[in-house]
């Protein structure tokens, strides 16, 4: 195997690795957000993902809605409808154990998989992608798919808005301070609930977005809510629940190296990311930014 | 003041960050004393306490426990050998009865909670010990009544008697009447006055009158640091006490 | 002191003594499965099931219901148990049923122990993800090693020897139905002494107030791992009775949808009762029986409505409501 040869499947590992880390991050950074805020363990939260998925594909095929449109009415309304299920349901067991929190939101997403299932049927679905990003683009070494190109720029761009909106932005500072001390900060006038209610929608439409974004990634079937819910968990685990620089971290890499593993070791190479994941909780249980 | 102390830290530092709860602190509790911890609010009385029963671990200086070194040793190792403390917000186990609540401190303390293969009910002696406690603190008509169900002032004595079920020799109780309304503080403070002589007891207060009524000793905390340790008498009368404690009460 | 003040601290005392003496309708259970045995002969095979599902959330309720230990990783003892007893049959010929539980049990009481010696230091959702996390690590290591497992089909091939060397088994299920039962019967009598021990005392008291037990010298971390031990080897049994039973094993054993199943199973029917085990069991297994069939969708939806319906208004499950119902019958009948 030339040097030249290695890189360039190493090329192709870091940037399949990268993409599919970033519809990770946009994921799970609603996740990690709404966890730090309200300490709220959402298990649900991958069918919020699913359910973007679905309105995507639907939107495009039976309203014939142009992809990039799709992904913002799956932000959009799927942030909207998680409204509800926050103000009516998840609001009565903020006070409650993580038990009940985890029975609550697992009960939620069986009904979603189920709901799916008999709407949609069990196949995957289908999406056409703009016929710009469904092809490669030849960078002379080698070339690599458009799409995940495309993914690495949307997830780029995304953390650049997030970042922006948390730092530089009033509804940022208040977020920031209430993950950091919720006591502190409804002390000081912020309307704690109010903001986790919206926190929770844009993290919810975020989910969504990214959901849509995956299909063509990795297959949209009812089961992806419980799929790949472990990951988005890990990921807000291993960052730190709160934490958006930390969430980046841990969606990239955890991205990279199931990949790699996966390519390398195709049979049973996901073994290692869960035993890093366990690693590196037992060294930092509150994850490599997380509130100690 | 000869002889091993029941407690004493030397140069017991801890802080958060950039925030120091405890400088230095070089503190003595001489069996059977009776010591009061007083300062004012955010001055590092409870992480004192924490400090002390292992809940917090310093970052520099030593705990030791008569004579004994347990600054490494962990919360419910140091209880084990003669440390219990009661909680500034009542902790207890609220879903279970009064009477199980102090079983289980008594329990834990005979090793009667290693047995997972004869019954509870088998042994009569933690029970008959607790429902002694109970009587002496008065509680024992309520002893099959879930905590939850009580009133405050009855739920704080019932911290106390968990603490006492742990026979201990060192005894730190924290602020024990907070809360409670003073038509039924004073039960509280009999109970404190009549706890047995040879357990040395610290107690972190704001009430001057029950620090004036009940301590030989008293200890002045402010800013995580030994501001005077001295008699009631040496502390009312001391400059520095006054104007940055007892002053604010005596302006209103 | 008063003589009414000495008499109600005695009172206290004897009602104390006496909480653990058996109560006539704890007979109840093992009265239906005996009945079971005369009433449906056509159903042992779904019986035999049933009583696995009973001994697993049994083995649950120790480590949630009663140490409140939250854990989304309990099928990895389950499946452990259940390889155990497989492997040693069909790959390493041994064949006797009695042995193959033991041997399953000590491999889950293995796993139990190293596993909840290291995870149990920590809390909350960290914990959640490490139990999650190591049970899925076990399956992917299944997975990986599909020259031990099977992989995707399994292990087959299990042939057990009769049952003390007289009882064998018929096609029907009736041997194994008994079987199982005298196992859940034993397994049943040491979860109820540890529940009512001392030591079952000190594990609700950590459930309730970890802090509190700190303070008070319980020595909470090795309570922890020893009743987490425990269960393991319960869970692990019930997986090497559901190996014997099925004759085949395969990586479902181990899977989330088995962690997942268990816990609403032991939700549906009450925590911290052990009674609740055999009525979530029960119930939900009878029913996945006949619904599932009819439409998966349906079932799955049920499952989770019935889950947030729990969690929201009877949170201590179908016991809880029946003991309030009773309750309140009593008040009634005054």
């Amino acid at each position: 195997m030339s040097l030249e040869h290695i890189l360039s499947i190493g090329a192709g590992i870091l940037l399949d690795g990268l993409a599919y880390g970033m519809v990770l991050f946009i994921v799970s950074v609603g996740l990690s957000v709404t966890m730090g805020l309200m300490g709220f363990a959402n298990l649900a939260h991958g069918a919020f993902a699913m359910a973007g998925g679905y309105v995507t594909v639907s939107m495009m095929s039976a309203l014939g809605v142009p992809f990039e449109l799709a992904l913002v009415c799956a932000f959009v309304l799927v942030g909207a409808a998680s409204v509800p299920f926050e103000r009516l349901l998840y609001a009565r067991l903020y006070r409650a154990g993580e038990l009940d929190q985890v029975l609550l939101t697992i009960g939620l997403v069986f009904m979603t998989i189920a709901a799916f299932t008999y709407a949609y049927g069990p196949a995957p679905q289908a999406i056409r992608v703009p016929r710009y990003l469904s092809g490669s683009v030849d960078f002379g070494f080698r070339t690599f798919a458009a799409y995940r190109l495309f993914m690495v720029l949307v997830g780029a761009l995304m953390m650049g808005a997030l970042w922006y909106g948390f730092e530089r932005t009033s509804l940022g500072a208040r977020i920031r301070a209430a993950v950091d001390n919720r006591r502190m900060a409804q002390s000081i006038g912020i309307d704690v609930d109010r903001l986790f209610t919206l926190t929770f929608a844009l993290g919810s439409g975020l989910a969504a977005l990214g959901g849509g974004l995956a299909v063509n990634l990795t297959g949209l079937t009812p089961t992806f809510a419980i799929q790949y819910l472990v990951f988005f968990l890990i990921v807000v685990a291993v960052g730190g629940a709160g934490s958006i620089k930390g969430t980046v971290l841990a969606a990239l890499v955890l991205g990279v190296t199931d990949n790699a593993g996966k390519y390398l070791f195709p049979a049973g190479g996901a073994f290692f990311i869960y035993a890093a994941t366990i690693a590196l909780l037992l060294a930092k249980p509150a994850g490599l930014y997380g509130k100690e | 003041m000869s002889g091993t102390a029941a407690l004493e830290t030397r140069g017991l530092h801890k802080n958060f960050g950039a925030l120091q709860v405890a400088r230095g602190i070089d503190f003595r509790l001489e069996r059977g004393a009776r010591c009061a911890l007083i300062g004012p609010n955010g001055a590092g009385k409870t992480s004192f306490v924490n400090l002390l029963t292992g809940a917090l671990r310093p970052s520099a200086g030593s705990v030791l426990l008569h004579g004994e070194e347990v600054t490494r040793l962990s919360q419910s190792e140091r209880a084990r050998r003669g440390i219990a403390r009661t909680f500034q917000i009542n902790q207890l186990f609220r879903g279970l009865t009064v009477l199980d609540n102090v079983c289980l401190a008594v329990g834990e303390r005979t090793g009667a909670c290693n047995n997972l293969w004869r019954a509870a009910g088998a042994r009569r002696e933690t029970a008959d010990e607790a429902v002694a406690l109970l009587e002496a603190l008065r509680l024992q008509e309520d002893a099959l009544r879930p905590v939850s169900e009580l009133a405050y002032g009855r739920q704080r004595l019932v911290e106390i008697a968990i603490a006492l079920g742990q026979r201990p020799k060192v005894l730190l109780l924290d602020e024990p009447a907070a809360g409670v309304p003073s038509a039924e503080s004073h039960i509280i403070l009999d109970v404190i006055e009549s706890l047995p002589q040879d357990i040395a007891v610290l107690i972190i207060e704001h009430d001057m009158d029950v620090v004036f009524r009940f301590a030989r000793s008293i200890t002045v905390l402010v800013a995580g640091a030994v501001l005077m340790q001295g008699t009631p008498q040496e502390v009312a009368a001391d400059e520095r006490v006054r104007t940055l404690y007892l002053g604010e009460q005596a302006h209103g | 002191m008063a003589r009414s003040e000495r008499a109600s601290g005695a009172a206290a005392a004897e009602f104390l003594l006496k909480r653990h003496t058996l109560r006539p309708a704890e007979a109840l259970p093992w009265l239906i499965g005996i009945g079971a045995y005369f009433a449906f002969p056509d159903y042992m095979a779904l019986g035999t099931q049933i009583l696995i599902g009973v001994m697993f959330a049994l083995s649950l309720d120790l480590v949630l219901g009663y140490a409140g230990i939250v854990t989304l990783g309990h099928a990895a003892f389950f499946g452990t148990g259940a390889y155990a007893a497989a492997l040693l049959a069909a790959r390493l010929g041994w064949s006797e049923p009695l042995s193959g539980l033991a041997f399953a049990g000590v491999c889950a009481a293995l796993a139990g122990f190293v596993s909840g010696w290291v995870l149990l230091r920590y809390r909350g959702l960290t914990l959640l993800m490490l139990t999650l996390a190591t049970a899925i690590m076990l399956y992917e290591l299944g997975n990986a090693r599909a020259d031990i497992t099977g992989g995707y089909d399994g292990v087959t091939g299990i042939t057990i020897k009769p049952l003390f060397g007289r009882f064998d088994y018929d096609l029907y299920g009736h041997t194994y139905y008994l079987y199982a039962l005298a196992v859940l019967f034993v397994l049943f009598v040491v979860a109820r002494r540890i529940v009512y021990s001392p030591f079952g005392q000190a594990l609700v008291g950590i459930r309730e107030n970890l802090r509190r037990m700190e303070a008070i010298g319980s020595p909470v971390h090795r309570r922890l791992v020893a009743i987490y031990t425990i269960a393991a080897a319960m869970a692990g049994v019930a997986g090497g009775l559901y190996a014997q039973s099925n004759a085949f094993v395969t990586l479902s054993a181990l899977g989330f949808e088995r962690s997942a199943s268990v816990l609403v199973m032991l939700i549906l029917g009450g925590t911290g009762r052990l009674y609740g085990a055999f009525l979530g069991a029960a119930i939900y297994m009878l029913l996945e029986d006949s619904l599932a069939k009819l439409s998966p969708e349906f079932w799955e939806f049920g499952v989770g409505l019935v889950l947030v319906l729990t969690v929201l208004f009877a949170r201590g499950g179908l016991l809880g409501l029946l003991e309030r119902a009773a309750r309140r019958a009593r008040g009634l009948w005054r």
